[in-house]
């Protein structure tokens, strides 16, 4: 077994290891804490893919800001944070049958699906996506900072007229 | 390629390690005579008031907003701060501008709606 399987299989077990606790711990702050094991082992698998940018940008933003969003949402909301809480809502059938129905869809499409391996070696992913960003898709990049905006002025306005 | 990384498992290792190995030795060493003052809650040095499981304060949450948007801007600038100058431009430069002044003109918002006070 290679370095690299190996790293795989320890990264595979820790994602869904940590998945499984985020479904089941009863403490909702612990099962949030549980959700940033689960996103650190996301990002070392995209290193492991040599997707470098899209790893750090995993820890920046989901583990940095997600999660932070989360615990924020688990501590104004008044009827959770009072401790332990059932871990089955009371739609779990459907919810089950829905993921279910989605693992059976991946479990085809990846047994099925025509896999090819590239032999070229990966660029430098940063450098191209900057290049991207500034050349090809300058009408994204510049609609991104008008979407934060929106983001922005929404949360400020929200907020503002609750504290009043 | 995954040599590159090998220092940050040596480092996760580390980590895990001292924090196993102290914990360990601090059981196996340490005295343990539990009384009410020892158990309860650290609260920088001063008596722990009231249960912590409370409902926040919806501050928290702008700062947390503001926070969330100021790091997608920063990991959007970061594949544009990796170019060298040539391949930049000047269109680069003021593309990256135009970039920056739009969410300049949302923190200025903030700013005088006076999201970022803490009252």
């Amino acid at each position: 077994m290679s370095a690299h399987q190996l790293a795989f299989l320890v990264l595979g077990v820790l994602i869904l290891v940590s998945a499984l606790m985020v479904v089941t711990v009863r403490n909702l702050v612990h099962a949030a804490l549980f959700l940033i094991l689960c996103f650190a082992g996301v990002a070392g698998l995209y290193v492991l893919l040599q997707a470098e940018f899209l790893a750090v940008a995993q820890v920046l933003i989901y583990i940095g800001a997600i999660t932070v969003l989360i615990l924020f949402g688990i501590m104004l909301t008044r009827k959770i944070t009072g401790g332990a809480q059932p871990p089955l809502a009371s739609h779990w059938k459907a919810a089950g049958a829905g993921a279910g129905a989605f693992l059976l869809l991946l479990l085809y499409v990846a047994m099925t699906g025509q896999w090819q391996v590239s032999d070229q070696p990966p660029m430098d992913s940063t450098t191209t996506l900057g290049l991207a960003l500034v050349t090809r898709y300058v009408l994204p990049f510049e609609l991104a900072s008008v979407v934060l905006l929106a983001a922005l002025v929404g949360a400020v306005l929200l907020a503002r007229d609750e504290t009043r | 390629m995954l040599k590159e990384y090998f220092p940050i498992l040596l480092m996760l290792v580390l980590a895990i390690g001292f924090g196993v190995t102290m914990i360990f030795l601090s059981s196996l060493a340490g005295r343990k005579t539990a009384t009410a003052t020892k158990t309860a809650p650290y609260e920088c040095g001063s008596l722990p008031v009231g249960s912590a499981r409370l409902r926040f304060d919806v501050k928290f949450y702008v700062v947390a907003i503001l926070f969330i948007l100021f790091d997608v801007e920063a990991v959007l600038l970061w594949p544009w701060a990796v170019l060298q100058a040539q391949q930049l431009k000047l269109t680069g430069l003021v593309e990256a501008a135009v970039f920056v002044g739009i969410l300049l003109l949302g923190y200025l918002y903030a700013l005088r709606k006076g999201a970022l006070e803490w009252e």
